[in-house]
């Protein structure tokens, strides 16, 4: 009796408590979306995430997990059949959490977020719960578990074993055009955040010499001690960003660290070169382990920090460029807002890593949801925090560093008065006294979302830390931990893309596909950085800032790649015989055609030189031919040609999906499913004594 | 309240620990321990430059999200 009522106790409290959160997230959603007028405090951001999240992955991903995956404790998992100490290894499950975190945690949640506010608030923060929870977080979660049931087979493999040859050839070529705009673009980031800007440039240099010494130190001094080498070079760098206002002060160290935005991106070319071509491991793998350092540091310091000062948002919940007119980036909020933001909410990448090494560490299937659904949920509030480090700004000042000067013009007078005409007020020495406090000489025409994040940031954290007089070393903090991880991801794409090309040319000539041969090595290195190379250049001399074409042009073949990833996941489910579950990914699939076909036609064809790059190569054509209208006719139209070469391939991936779906409900078609066969796990029983 | 006193310390002994684990994982030291382990070698520079020949074949592989 006793017994019983405790249950029914535990039971009666439990309910309560779901009870209370779902009340307390509707309150704090409904308060985000319908408030207007007065400045709205972040921490309604926070409950509202905080609350979705917990219910989503409360009964969501549990409903996932029971009925439409129908998880296995007893299957053993790969980690457990292959197991060989190196790529296969059972491992505990919150160690494969933050493992896999750690590897989607990159800087698109920040950046596509710190964009997409050029709308408002509201669109960014909603598509951001709404496609994580139905979205990001299933289609991590599913792939993940359908990798574990297929030895750890990536998202290529499982697109040809079951869609056919047609969806593994469409995948690679995905991935192949991702990484080249993706790493094209990021590039372009870090460039507009160093250009004319001493000390953010001389901090990044120095974090060459210091990844030198922790490679010294790791392989001479102490073998293998990774954490207090990066605990060690954290300190170092943090010396350098201390040390990099001395040089910003002093004429002549400041000249030697000034450079443009042509130079530094061809320096970004030659050191994605190097970082791909050369036997480099003594300066990479230290600063990719630096990187990863800063970057969970500065996650976790940034949401202790907003949840602590729960600043207030500036940035109304809708502006007025939800028609279009915006100037970060030109087009409606539909579709637009939903291929800006991609990391935080739904990332095609991700499904490469959900099906890359994290499938071979998991202990169990069981596992999977925490893992795949759960570390999602974490990225997602990763975006929400880029969000109010934005929002937390005048918006008049946000738009001052977001547009690029084809828009509001070169001189400061100009700028602050385009921006005050628009309903956003902003002043020259505003924005003169703002730039002078994070210790730069100026911060309009910082496109690119890296510069407003670290402002914001900077906000944030000198409101709390050493105040005013702190806000400088913050924003180059926060502009070396961006510019650090996106040269890892330069360095390392490179690498991931050269041997996927190598892979393909040794095909047609096997010496090519041999990674030691060092023929091949240099001629594939020099073709890759020469194709993200092109696109960084053309972002460079854009006049619009580069960022109005080729973040969409990102967005784009990102989300693509997840609808490769959801017809793949939405082909098992329907094998499996479960159809009646399918709109789990069907839906998210539905939404992501409707997304990013929309967004291809419109950047392809839309009448508004601003949005189509047809129609602004037609625009000029229509100017005096000179050598730089010629070099923009051709990457318009270049653009044009890619965007729509990808939508035909994710056409015939979706059309190769129909059939087979069709085929296997009307029966017409024999179910051929690729799963590894079941096997007893030994752990459970273990785990039983 | 010993008991209490005990469970918290416990937990949180264990939190830390699990903590650690993931950052010896994330930051390939406990890969470096267990290639210790399967070639039979001392931690020395040689090995550890063995273990990073052999690790990056992987690592490039490797994907990591924008």
């Amino acid at each position: 009796m006793l017994l019983w009522n405790e249950t029914q106790m535990h039971k009666t409290l439990g309910i309560l408590a779901w009870v209370t959160v779902a009340l307390l997230g509707a309150v704090a959603v409904a308060t985000v979306a319908l408030h207007r007028g007065e400045p709205i405090n972040a921490l309604w951001l926070v409950t509202a995430a905080a609350c979705c999240y917990a219910i989503a992955y409360r009964f969501y991903s549990k409903f996932i997990a029971a009925k439409v995956l129908t998880l296995d404790g007893q299957r053993a998992t790969p980690a457990e059949r292959l197991e060989n100490g190196r790529d296969f290894l059972v491992t505990n499950k919150w160690v494969v959490f933050g493992h896999h975190f750690a590897a989607i945690a990159g800087p698109g949640p920040l950046v596509g977020p710190v964009l997409a506010a050029q709308f408002g608030y509201l669109p960014g923060t909603m598509w951001v719960l709404a496609g994580a929870v139905f979205a990001g977080c299933v289609q991590d979660f599913v792939i993940l578990l359908f990798s574990v049931r297929r030895d750890g087979k990536s998202l290529t493999e499982m697109a040809k074993d079951e869609i056919g040859p047609i969806g593994g050839f469409v995948a690679y070529l995905a991935v192949i055009a991702i990484l080249t705009i993706l790493l094209g673009v990021v590039a372009l980031i870090v460039v507009n955040a160093l250009k004319s800007s001493p000390w953010a440039t001389f901090t990044i240099a120095m974090t060459m010499p210091v990844a030198l010494l922790m490679g010294v130190y790791l392989r001479r001094i102490r073998p293998g001690k990774v954490l207090e080498v990066s605990a060690l070079g954290f300190i170092l760098v943090l010396a350098a960003i201390w040390g990099g206002q001395y040089v910003s002060q002093s004429p002549a160290l400041a000249q030697m660290f000034t450079f443009s935005a042509p130079t530094l991106a061809i320096l970004i070319m030659v050191y994605g070169f190097a970082a791909s071509a050369l036997p480099v491991w003594l300066l990479l793998a230290p600063r990719d382990y630096l990187s990863t350092f800063v970057k969970l540091g500065t996650i976790g310091l940034l949401a202790v920090g907003i949840v602590a000062l729960h600043p207030t948002l500036h940035m109304p919940a809708l502006t007025r460029f939800v028609d279009g007119t915006g100037p970060v980036f030109a087009g409606k909020i539909f579709p637009f807002a939903f291929i800006t933001i991609a990391c935080g909410a739904i990332s095609g990448f991700h499904a490469l890593i959900s099906s890359g090494t994290t499938p071979k560490m998991i202990a169990r299937e069981t596992e999977t949801r925490m893992v795949g659904y759960g570390a999602m949920t974490c990225e997602s509030a990763v975006a929400i925090m880029a969000i109010i480090a934005a929002c937390v700004m005048e918006p008049g000042v946000y738009f001052a560093i977001n547009s690029p000067s084809g828009i509001v013009g070169q001189e400061p007078a100009t700028a602050a008065a385009t921006i005050s005409a628009w309903g956003f007020p902003v002043t020259a020495p505003q924005m003169q006294a703002l730039a002078r406090a994070v210790g730069e000489q100026t911060l309009y025409n910082r496109t690119g979302g890296a510069p407003a994040f670290a402002v914001g940031m900077a906000h944030i954290f000198s409101h709390s830390l050493g105040g005013e007089t702190l806000m400088a070393l913050w924003y180059h903090f926060a502009i070396m931990f961006e510019a650090l991880f996106i040269l890892t991801i330069l360095d390392a794409g490179t690498r991931v893309a050269r041997f996927m090309v190598q892979d393909a040319l040794g095909h047609v000539y096997k010496p090519l596909g041999r990674t030691s041969w060092y023929p091949s090595i240099l001629a594939t290195s020099a073709l890759i950085v020469a194709m993200w190379g092109y696109f960084l250049w053309q972002g460079v001399k854009d006049p619009l800032g580069g960022i109005n074409s080729l973040w969409p042009l990102f967005g784009i073949s990102n989300q693509l790649l997840a609808t490769v990833a959801l017809c793949v996941a939405t082909t098992i489910i329907i094998k499996l015989h479960r159809a009646r579950y399918a709109a789990v990914t069907l839906a998210p699939l539905a939404w992501l055609v409707a997304v990013t076909f929309t967004a291809s036609w419109q950047k392809i064809f839309d009448a508004s030189p601003r949005v189509g790059f047809l129609a602004q190569a037609r625009v000029l054509e229509a100017a005096p031919a000179t050598a730089s209208t010629m070099r923009l006719i051709f990457n318009n139209r270049l653009d044009a040609a890619v965007t729509g070469i990808l939508v035909l391939m994710v056409t015939l991936v979706l059309f190769e999906s129909v059939r087979q779906w069709l085929g296997i409900l009307l029966g017409t078609k024999e179910v051929r499913l690729k799963e590894s066969p079941f096997v007893r796990t030994r752990l459970a029983m273990e785990e039983q004594g | 309240m010993n008991r209490v006193r005990e469970a918290i310390r416990n937990s949180t002994a264990k939190l830390f620990e699990t903590m650690f684990a993931a950052l010896r994982e994330i930051f390939d030291e406990a890969p470096y321990a267990r290639f210790l382990n399967r070639t039979g070698m001392e931690s020395s520079s040689k090995a550890y430059a063995a273990f990073r020949r052999e690790f990056e074949e992987a690592k490039i592989r490797r994907p990591k999200c924008c």
